[in-house]
């Protein structure tokens, strides 16, 4: 579920006010989004590989988690991770150029 | 009230509706696209990607393509509907690459890998690629009802525009639903917009289902996480929890022994079998796979973790708004219908449409209902937009008695008897008994009492929705006295050879089925 905003990095774009697919953020009166509607959450991390300073993180589980440290994550290099690795940002080049994946044997691949 | 009036509304964000609203603007007509969340990020394929049906016109890859689930699919597919999804689509991949909007990779020898798309890189470009062909986007605008003509034709939607805070309606000469499956809210990969939502709408004007008995996919994920990807588990073994190997789980074709073992415990996974280069190779294919693993701090090639299985209902099932012609259409005119909101039976028969041919049909399907829907507005003229039309939605909207029918509360009871493996993935005859008894007395209780407004109307078409498709998915379950397909029934193991037939419902104060005879060649 997404659990942080950072105030400091986030500049107000509202980008991903805009993309949520399940509107979880509200826009706050700062101008900084906060998360309104957490239980809405799926999960998908498309608001992470929107943000443009890398200011959210979703955390993988699918109910609330404890309050995160932003420069922990910073330092693991989670923060905006999947949005370097589909090479989304300037002077990226995209993801999907190096998509060619494993060998996956003979069966079809049914889902 | 905002008023649009337009000749194809198309409803829906993702593949099917995008494709439908290009090849509807191509058709020269004038299109509005209208999405619950935002066109680009919404749905399944965005969130997920996906590999997709992409096979070279050779006749012999062709036919191998063809006969590869025919038996999985308990043989209720149609040869020539294979062969048209097959080309739509290899011209439809082609034109992604050539058009420069999609960078495919290079593969081994040299030449451009084109049987799988990233979802967010897709999807975004997508977006760019209808606006720029003209058609009007309404993000965040839930479709929450179909409109109707004085002879029962579909007329245009109304909704909801949940980010400006105020209803809109939509006159159009026709509608495509590409509203995606139902995954029951289940928080699989970016379902938790598909509520089934056209569906109910689609059976609120007497359009029917097919296939609805084939709506029981699961999906792997790690333990209280999201990612249902799937195709890396080919490199797993699954583990009980005192270590011992689970024998028999395997993710093809022994899921039903993960499932049965998680009703019992805990399972175990690790993806052992992969080589270090296919281990690299694994994340450059499918980066949101390995966000989940990077973020609980799991090596998932030598750590053993907890897995579980989510529910996808219809959109890794197959079942949906059925289909009547080869331009997508359903049997209500006016009215069209693709990608996971319609049957995907006409390629897939009764068995899933994951890893590459829902993918194809999406896209497909899409196409061909924009280009249906297109036709049919032009031939109706202008005077379409101008006809007298009435709001066609019941359940949610307009109660029949006391207004004390709680939203979340109907969500929660549906989700009860849908998403259990020992209910919906492993079924018996008196279990599904039993738990449609439960979901019809909810469908009673929600149509006497149920009523959102403003922003709350979503909800409850949501949970109407829901309540909708479970009780067309367990009545077909039901009707079909067999195992066929992923419609598997304990106490009816084997296939019958008289029961070689789909199976159509609908209907929402009473639930029907029906046999449809003839399977379309
Ligand atoms: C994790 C995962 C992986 C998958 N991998 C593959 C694969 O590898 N290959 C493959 O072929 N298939 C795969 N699938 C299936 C595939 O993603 C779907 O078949 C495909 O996304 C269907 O496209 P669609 O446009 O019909 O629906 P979706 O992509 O789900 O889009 C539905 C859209 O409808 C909108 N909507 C819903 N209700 C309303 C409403 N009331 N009003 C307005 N808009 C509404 C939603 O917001 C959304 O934008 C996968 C599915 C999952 C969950
Ligand atoms: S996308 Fe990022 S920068 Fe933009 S408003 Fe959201 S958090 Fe702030
Ligand atoms: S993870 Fe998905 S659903 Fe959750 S806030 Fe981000 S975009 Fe919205």
């Amino acid at each position: 579920m997404i659990e942080l905003v950072s105030p400091e990095r986030c500049i107000s774009c509202d980008k991903c006010i805009k993309v949520c697919p399940t509107d979880v953020f509200d826009r706050g009166a700062d101008g900084i989004p906060v998360i309104a509607r957490q239980s809405d959450c799926q999960t998908c991390f498309q608001c992470e590989a929107n943000c443009p300073t890398d200011a959210l993180f979703v955390a993988p589980q699918t109910h609330p988690q404890p309050p995160f440290d932003e420069l922990a994550l910073a330092e693991s290099g989670l923060l905006g991770s999947y949005r370097a690795q589909i090479g989304w940002g300037r002077g990226r080049t995209p993801g999907s150029l190096r998509a060619v994946g494993p060998a996956l044997g003979t069966a079809p691949i049914t889902s | 009230m905002q008023e649009l009036s337009t000749d194809v509304l198309v409803v829906g964000g993702g593949p099917a509706a995008t494709w439908a609203a290009l090849d509807a603007a191509r058709a020269g007509v004038d299109v509005v696209l209208a999405d619950k969340g935002y066109c680009g990020t919404s749905g399944a394929t965005a969130a997920g990607g996906t590999g997709v049906w992409y096979v070279e016109p050779e006749p012999a890859a062709r036919e191998a393509a063809m006969a590869s689930r025919e038996a999985l699919g308990g043989y209720l597919a149609g040869r020539r509907w294979m062969g048209r999804v097959l080309e739509r689509t290899y011209d439809i991949m082609n034109e992604l690459a050539d058009s420069g909007s999609y960078p495919f990779p290079t593969g081994p020898d040299g030449r451009q890998l084109r049987n799988g798309l990233q979802g967010p890189e897709y999807m975004r470009r997508m977006r760019i690629r209808i606006r720029r062909a003209g058609v009007r986007v309404l993000d965040h605008s839930p479709v929450t009802e179909l409109l109707t003509a004085a002879d029962g034709s579909v007329a245009g939607a109304a909704g909801y525009r949940r980010q400006e805070g105020h209803g809109y309606r939509v006159r159009a000469g026709a509608v495509v639903l590409a509203t995606g499956g139902c995954a029951f809210l289940s928080k699989a990969l970016g379902t938790d917009t598909n509520t089934g939502d056209g569906a109910l709408y689609a059976a609120e004007v007497g359009a029917e289902m097919s296939g609805m008995e084939f709506s029981n996919a699961y999906g792997i994920a790690p333990e209280h996480t999201s990612v249902t990807k799937t195709a890396f588990y080919s490199f797993a073994t699954f583990y009980q929890e005192d270590g011992a190997v689970l024998e028999g789980a395997a993710s093809q074709g022994g899921r039903s022994v993960i499932a049965r073992a998680l009703l019992e415990g805990k399972v175990y996974c690790r993806l052992d079998r992969a080589d270090e280069a296919a281990r690299a190779a694994m994340r450059l294919a499918q980066p949101n796979f390995f966000l989940t693993f990077d973020r609980l701090g799991v090596d998932p090639f030598t750590e053993r973790f907890a897995v579980t299985l989510l529910a996808e209902g219809t959109v890794r099932g197959t079942g949906g708004i059925r289909i009547t012609g080869d331009d997508c259409r359903t049997t209500v005119p006016g009215l069209y219908a693709a990608g996971d909101a319609a049957t995907r039976e006409e390629i897939c028969g009764g068995f899933t449409g994951g890893g590459s041919h829902n993918a194809a049909w999406a896209m497909s399907s899409g196409s061909w209902a924009g280009r249906g829907a297109a036709g049919y507005a032009l031939a109706l003229g202008a005077g379409a937009v101008g006809r007298a039309v009435s709001p066609a939605g019941g359940a949610g909207l307009r109660p029949l008695g006391n207004r004390d029918a709680d939203a979340r509360e109907v969500i929660r009871a549906v989700q009860g008897e849908v998403l259990p493996y020992d209910k919906n993935y492993l079924r018996h005859g008196e279990v599904l008994t039993g738990a449609l008894d439960v979901l019809d007395e909810t469908w009673a209780r929600l149509r006497s009492g149920l009523h959102g407004t403003g922003r709350e109307v979503v909800a409850a078409r949501q949970a109407a929705a829901l309540t909708a498709n479970a009780r067309w998915m367990y009545r077909s379950a039901l009707a079909r006295t067999e195992s066929r397909g992923m419609a598997r029934r304990l106490d009816f193991p084997e296939q019958d050879a008289d029961q070689h037939h789909r199976i159509a419902s609908g209907g929402l104060d009473r639930v029907w089925t029906r046999p449809l005879t003839a399977v379309a060649a």
